[in-house]
């Protein structure tokens, strides 16, 4: 009887462990891989039309005359494809299953991989005083760059918007150049991925990989060996899956590589370096909010850190002038000494104390805080699942995910403006009894930048998918609600963002109604 | 030479919960050796990856939990050990918020299949095998504060004990399987970003080990114990947050004791020290416990106290 039972049990045991182990083996997949290849409802064919950014004109830089499909040269290229297709290997179909869901969406993906990598601040020095990242010595420590939110928010946008110009570009010259596909030069050759009834030259891909590299390159420069891998990887894709000659692959790298040195050229000089300010400035700052008879934010980690590119208002912008930054900026907090002051500072409290369940999965999921994407990250993958469904092509992805990126990184410009013009207190430096429910950003509160960002996203992708709205809505302001019931924001710096993001996400709103892709 | 000990008696909810019930000890049919421990276990140093620091953002981060257990004699040869504990964490300095709330709920079948008398030496061989499932939905996503890791977890040990006059050695080894857990985001970064919420916790393998005095009034002991994250898990990177799928190694060193009532054998207290000697992804921990336990006795025949022999 007693040996029966504990047969019994001894059973039970191993049985258990066996569902449980089986359990947990469970392949855990990316949303992203379901999405299926590119196969555009409309290819978009007179895109070469369309507004670039900084292109004076799409042909402003040249390209050569492709070689006739009927010569030597072709038909080796012809033939390089039928070698790899009939040596395939599963790594190789791997990557044209990864490739050939889109190359805009590809990258906007890895980037946001590099994002999330260097998010992090610089660990403090042996003194407490903060070293700073350089890109002229990108190794040392702290690694270039610290790729938080501002620089993020203006990283996708450089990348975003040198895609959409350099697509345009490509696009004129397919149309200009108007060179046959391989599968329609020789109809022996199979096609791996679904037929586009665009001209091959130049390959969309190797102008994606010429452009995003070069990019990368500087935004991430201890990233190069992981970009460049990707490239080889995208370039690849196109000559085996039989999409793309080499030639096709090789003029779009090299179309793609001119069209970046004009966006580098650019970033150089748009004032991010000078971001960081400096100890003076950052006192200048104090003084100022002091003499208004306000209290001055104080960075409230140890050691005191200091505050996070404070002249990061003064970017400039694709779309803004400075003084439509001014025009934009919010109204002024409610002062430190008032009544609403008090009244805001309490709810924060409330949310501090009474922490739901709930709200405590709004605030982590909305966070993106170190270690993470950050918020204009967070909305470009809320972006690509929304366009995954509206069967784009190429350039009008790049297009979509310029308009986005570029109203965010405005939405950084005019919020890192108001934060730093305001200078106002976190909840936690008023009342250190409040305890919070995420980590307290090392910049002024005024106004939220997840606010700013979500708002802005949430206008311009309204305004590409308008049967969303509701929707983006809807995430916006549980992004910006976020903030106080994580105990980190006031009411009026997650409203007034709110707000401040919708105007700016106007400007890109009505780019966006005139670049001739409506 | 068979001693009713309490099977428990290094009960301590966290860190030590696999400790629960690896020692030599097994109680007699039908017997119910229930009870509580308290433990505070507190760092201010922790490892990111193979680098240790302190962080004056967090100060000292404190777990304090109480836990309840028992163990339950099928016969001499079967126990059921189960723990159910409320955890609490605090951190001294910075703003982030503790968190509080009961934790795992876990059990453990204790086998003893076979025990060897050569002289004054009795030598035993045993197979645990256990459970633990999350009893609330509390936030793993929240290191350093987060009360647990929200994962289902299988383990299966082996263990011998060797007893020889007073002075005993216990040796272990076990697996942990560890189910994927559901996190609050949709998004996370290992080494490239994943597009889910859910996340693959890496298993473990732990291996105890153990010697001191033992007798049925008094148990005082020496403890190694180390446990090594097996593959998927990861390092955290400089200044960067914790994550639950982290490699979460450690080495501990402690001392544990027990003392039974002589006149109230059903009675007996334990109490304990452990330390971290040497980890990664965690806290320089230092721990200490202690608890009390009573044994209920279902034996209908032998209404009487336990005499223990």
């Amino acid at each position: 009887m007693k040996n029966k039972i504990q047969n019994i049990v001894y059973r039970c045991v191993l049985l258990l462990f066996i569902i449980i182990n089986s359990s947990c083996t469970e392949q855990i997949n990316d949303s992203t891989d379901s999405f299926l290849a590119l196969d555009p409802i409309n290819s978009d064919i007179n895109a070469g039309t369309w507004k670039p950014f900084l292109l004076s004109s799409p042909d402003e830089f040249s390209l050569d005359t492709p070689a006739a499909i009927s010569s030597p040269t072709f038909l080796r290229e012809i033939n390089e494809i039928k070698s790899y297709q009939a040596n395939i290997t599963e790594d190789q179909k791997q990557i044209i299953k990864y490739w050939s869901v889109g190359g805009v969406l590809r990258w906007n993906e890895i980037m946001r991989t590099l994002v999330a990598r260097h998010n992090r601040p610089p660990y403090q020095n042996l003194d407490g005083t903060y070293p700073a990242p350089s890109s002229a010595n990108p190794f040392a420590n702290p690694q270039f760059p610290f790729s938080n939110p501002p620089f993020a928010a203006r990283a996708y946008a450089y990348v975003s918007a040198a895609q959409y110009d350099a697509l345009i570009a490509a696009w004129h010259y397919k149309k200009l150049y108007n060179r046959a596909a391989p599968f329609s030069a020789d109809s022996n050759i199979n096609v791996l991925i679904p037929k586009s009834d665009l001209p091959s030259y130049p390959s969309e891909d190797g102008v994606l990989a010429g452009v995003t590299v070069e990019l990368l390159k500087l935004l991430f420069p201890t990233e190069i060996a992981y970009i460049q891998e990707k490239a080889d990887e995208q370039k690849l894709y196109r000559i085996i899956s039989g999409a793309n000659v080499r030639s096709d692959v090789e003029a779009g790298v090299s179309l793609g590589r001119k069209i970046a040195a004009k966006f580098i050229t650019r970033a150089a000089a748009d004032g991010a370096g000078a971001a960081i300010g400096d100890q003076a400035y950052w006192t200048l700052l104090e003084n100022k909010t002091t003499s208004l008879g306000e209290i001055p934010w104080k960075s409230l980690e140890l050691p005191v850190r200091p505050p996070m590119l404070p002249k990061f208002g003064n970017v400039k912008s694709l779309l803004m002038t400075p003084q439509m930054v001014v025009n934009s900026r919010p109204i002024p907090p409610p002062s430190t000494n008032s009544p609403q002051f008090l009244a805001e500072l309490n709810e924060v409290k409330s949310y501090s104390k009474n922490s739901s369940r709930k709200n405590m999965e709004i605030v982590s999921f909305w966070a993106d805080g170190v270690g993470t994407y950050t918020p204009p990250g967070h909305w470009n993958a809320i972006a690509v699942a929304a366009f995954e469904t509206q069967k784009y092509s190429e350039v009008r992805w790049a297009r979509n995910l310029a308009l986005l990126n570029v109203a965010m990184m405005d939405a950084a410009i005019s919020c890192w403006d108001a934060k730093y013009y305001y200078f106002n207190p976190r909840p936690c430096q008023m009342d250190s009894s409040i305890k919070t429910l995420t980590g307290v950003p090392n910049f002024p509160a005024y106004v939220s930048g997840h606010s700013t960002f979500s708002g802005a996203a949430a206008k311009i992708l309204s305004h590409i998918i308008p049967t969303s709205a509701q929707s983006f809505n809807n995430m916006a302001k549980e992004a910006s609600d976020s903030r106080l019931l994580g105990a980190i924001h006031y009411r009026s710096d997650c409203e007034q963002g709110l707000i401040l993001g919708n105007t700016v996400g106007g400007f890109a709103v009505s780019r966006a109604v005139s670049d001739g892709a409506e | 030479m068979k001693y009713i000990y309490i099977g428990l008696f290094l009960l301590s909810p966290l860190f030590i919960i696999a400790q629960t019930e690896i020692d030599g000890i097994m109680m007699d049919k039908n017997l119910l050796c229930t009870g509580a421990v308290y433990e505070n276990s507190s760092w201010d140093k922790y490892w990111e990856g193979n680098f240790r620091r302190e962080n004056l953002n967090l100060g000292t981060v404190s777990t304090k939990s109480i836990g309840l257990m028992g163990n339950y004699g099928f016969s001499s040869k079967l126990n059921l050990i189960f723990s159910l504990p409320y955890v609490k964490t605090n951190a001294t300095a910075g703003t982030m918020k503790g968190q509080q709330g009961i934790q795992d709920f876990s059990l453990t079948f204790k086998y003893m299949p076979v025990e060897k008398t050569f002289g004054n030496t009795v030598l035993s061989f045993y197979a645990l095998g256990g459970f633990s499932i999350p009893t609330t939905n509390y936030v793993a996503d929240y290191l350093p504060l987060s009360i647990g890791m929200q994962s289902k977890t299988a383990s299966l040990r082996l263990m011998t004990d060797c007893q020889k006059g007073d002075f005993f050695t216990t040796l272990s080894i076990a697996y942990i399987k560890k189910a994927a857990i559901s996190i609050d985001r949709n998004s996370y970064l290992t080494n490239e970003i994943n597009y889910s919420n859910k996340v693959d916790m890496p298993d473990a393998i732990s291996f105890n080990a153990r010697f001191g005095y033992r007798t049925s009034r008094l148990i005082v002991e020496a403890i190694f114990d180390n446990s090594v994250t097996q593959s998927g898990g990861f390092d955290i990177t400089t200044n960067n947050m914790p994550f639950p799928s982290n490699t979460m190694n450690r080495s501990k060193v402690g001392v544990n004791s027990k003392y039974t009532f002589k006149n109230k054998p059903e009675l007996s207290l334990v109490g304990g020290y452990n330390k971290v000697v040497e980890g990664r992804n965690i806290g320089q921990s230092e721990a200490i416990y202690g608890g009390v336990f009573y044994i209920l006795n279902f034996n209908k025949s032998q209404k009487t106290e336990q005499n223990e022999k």
